[in-house]
């Protein structure tokens, strides 16, 4: 059991606020990632729940006690740093046994703690190498194994793939999903990486300058962006974002008009949006199809072939690119004129303070 | 690459060679009558000459107590400055300022400003608090030069591992902290494995000059009181230039170079193991 709240908690260095009054529940056995872009504060965030960073204001409890004071060897937490942080003159084994050795656990009991977990991640063969006879993967299984032998309430990850090549990265990705499921323990994760972080989270907690932007399962942040931001950042290719205006709207959604004149009629409630108001129409790669009767005009600038998808980039005016997501059989080439038909109902429209006007309709996947 | 090398050779081995010849020639500078060659009589007067052991000894405790000094009190100076404390950049630059004080000076200093029992700064704060003023270095000799040369050499030993204590990666400590290391537990398991090889640096290159210390027992106690601070390298002038005895003097530089490479032989070794590692 670890559940752990987070009330207010603020982090300031001098008259910098790096983290300006979190919220958060982590529930039993979650896996919770942090994402934001580079400096949001998603390591500072993780390290006051770890207790190497005081916390400034607010409140931080683990299953209902609050820990604020208590140091970090006493949270009952482990935690993989980025640069794995592996004590270079100790081997795999007294790496791993270490926290047990500080404890006085005897001997015999160590060695089978950290038997135990070696046999998880495959590491027993290794046992006796030094760090620096280990490649880059191993090491970081040495890094997690060193956590599960504290067998610790809550895993804290502060980016651990990044040091990685992409082929080992999708594989400890993998991995770290099977660890979850056979520790049955709770997981929070920092990454910059939007993939990394939809391919595992049950939670995303997606921050930007201290601040939490949007917390949801990964499909409720796909397909529900809360705003602006959470819609540019989560999904790879980025979605288009095309200004426009908000021309009329009635109970079947708010139709838009782009600076191209093109009108098009999203299924999303207006609120306090008025007509005439100037609204971000966000449509996602593959919500752009390539069709003779399509209303947006265009040309193909660039096709981007990745076998399966093909990805064009598409000017149409004075702005970035559009890039519209195809099948891999798309015969399109560069600087040929194209039409494009735009799902309209996968669209989604943010008011100009960046907040998104809510979809009509919830996405069928999103409970 | 040839004439380099013969060079080398020469600036080498000339005055190696000239010693060990003077090392079996009877030669004093004041009795030019005797001459010829010594044998071994140079080295068995040496070997057996009481002065010559109590000068082995006193390198040695020099040498040894010289390198306890700097290294444990350059760690743990090290470890201090590591820390941020308000004053940290002032503090460093007058902890390391000794060692551009060139070691004449600093024995001057030393005996005449802080430890003479009349004009001393310890003499004096003596007094303040009413105790009999200490003689340093008619009293405790070999602890004083001890006591300067450490003052000289600290500076050293604190550089090289202050740089090497900040090249420690943070999250190390870090994960030791979350492992439940206390500072203690953090010090020994991860400090100090990870200075060791500046550790050994610092004995390497401090052994080399400590086997040679000379001005500062020259300007202090002249190798006295008796011979009580006389080492290898001031017994060695003292045969050449007090006694005028260049066979013996020779002799002794040759024990001296033997010595020094004996200890730099195992040094090395030791070291090259351990930078393998
Ligand atoms: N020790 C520190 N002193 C001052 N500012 C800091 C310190 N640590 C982090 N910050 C600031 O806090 C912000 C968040 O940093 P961090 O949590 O490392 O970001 P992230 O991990 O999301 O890239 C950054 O703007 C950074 O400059
Ligand atoms: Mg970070």
């Amino acid at each position: 059991m670890a559940t752990l709240t987070l009330r207010g908690l603020r982090k300031s260095y001098g008259a910098v606020e790096a983290i300006k009054g979190i919220d958060l529940d982590v529930e039993d056995r979650e896996f919770v990632v942090f994402v934001g872009p580079s400096g949001c504060g998603k390591s500072t965030l993780l390290r006051m729940i770890a207790g190497l960073e005081a916390i400034t204001a607010g409140d931080l409890t683990i299953d209902g006690k609050r820990v604020n004071d208590v140091g970090p060897a006493d949270r009952g937490l482990a935690m993989v740093f980025q640069s794995y942080a592996l004590y270079p003159h100790m081997t795999v084994r007294q790496n791993m046994g270490f926290a047990l050795r500080l404890a006085r656990v005897p001997r015999a009991e160590r060695d089978r703690k950290v038997e135990a977990a070696a046999a998880i991640l495959q590491l027993g063969p290794y046992l006796d190498r030094t760090p620096k006879e280990l490649s880059g993967g191993q090491r970081q299984r040495v890094a997690i194994g060193r956590s599960i032998v504290r067998n610790p309430k809550v895993f804290l990850f502060d980016e651990p793939l990044s040091n990685l090549d992409a082929a080992l990265r999708g594989q400890m990705r993998i991995e770290l999903a099977r660890l979850h499921e056979e520790l049955q323990a709770t997981m929070i994760y920092v990454t910059h990486d939007q993939v990394e972080a939809m391919t595992m989270a049950d939670k995303i907690v997606v921050l930007q300058a201290g601040r939490v932007e949007q917390v949801g399962t990964p499909l409720q942040l796909y397909h529900h962006p809360a705003n602006l931001f959470v819609g540019g950042f989560i999904g790879s290719p980025r979605m288009n974002m095309l200004p426009g205006r908000i021309a009329s709207s009635d109970a079947a959604g708010v139709t838009v008009e782009l600076a191209s004149g093109v009108r098009l009629k999203v299924p999303v409630e207006p609120g306090a949006a008025q007509p005439g108001d100037a609204v971000t129409l966000g449509i996602r790669p593959e919500a752009l199809m390539a069709r003779t009767d399509g209303e947006l005009a265009g040309e193909v600038q660039l096709v981007e072939r990745l076998g399966g998808l093909t990805l064009l980039h598409v000017g149409h005016g004075a702005d970035l690119p559009l890039i519209v997501q195809t099948d891999g059989a798309d015969a399109s080439r560069a600087r040929t004129p194209i039409r494009l038909a735009v799902d309209a109902a996968a669209c989604h429209l943010f008011a100009a303070n960046g907040i998104t006007l809510p979809h009509l309709v919830t996405h069928r996947l999103v409970a | 690459m040839v004439p380099s090398v013969a060079v080398l050779l020469l600036w080498m081995i000339v005055p190696l060679v000239m010693t060990v010849w003077f090392s079996f020639q009877r030669y004093n500078l004041l009795d030019p009558s005797v001459g010829g060659f010594a044998g071994f009589d140079n080295y068995a007067y040496l070997v057996t000459d009481p002065d010559f052991w109590v000068s082995l000894r006193n390198t040695m405790v020099l040498l040894a107590s010289v390198l306890v000094i700097t290294v444990g009190l350059g760690t743990l100076l090290a470890v201090l400055f590591d820390q941020d404390f308000p004053g940290r950049g002032i503090a460093r630059v007058l902890a390391i300022s000794p060692f551009f004080v060139m070691p004449t000076v600093a024995a001057l200093i030393w005996k005449n400003l802080m430890m003479h029992p009349i004009y001393g700064v310890f003499g004096a704060i003596a007094h303040g608090f009413g105790f009999e003023p200490i003689d340093w270095f008619a009293e405790y000799p070999m602890a004083s030069v001890i006591l300067i040369v450490s003052w000289e050499w600290l500076p050293f030993a604190l550089l090289i591992l202050l740089t090497a204590v900040q090249s420690l990666d943070h999250e190390q400590r870090e994960a030791a902290r979350m492992d439940s290391a206390g500072v203690v537990a953090q010090f020994f398991f991860i400090t100090l494995p990870h200075l060791s090889r500046a550790i050994s640096v610092v004995i390497m290159i401090e052994t080399i000059f400590l086997l040679t210390v000379f001005a500062e027992i020259f300007v202090t106690t002249s190798g006295g009181p008796g011979n009580a601070t006389t080492n290898l390298a001031f017994l060695i002038y003292a045969r050449a230039l007090l006694q005028f005895d260049v066979g013996g003097a020779s002799a002794g530089g040759v024990v001296a170079i033997l010595l020094a490479n004996v200890v730099a032989f195992f040094l090395v070794r030791s070291i090259a193991r351990r930078l393998e590692v």
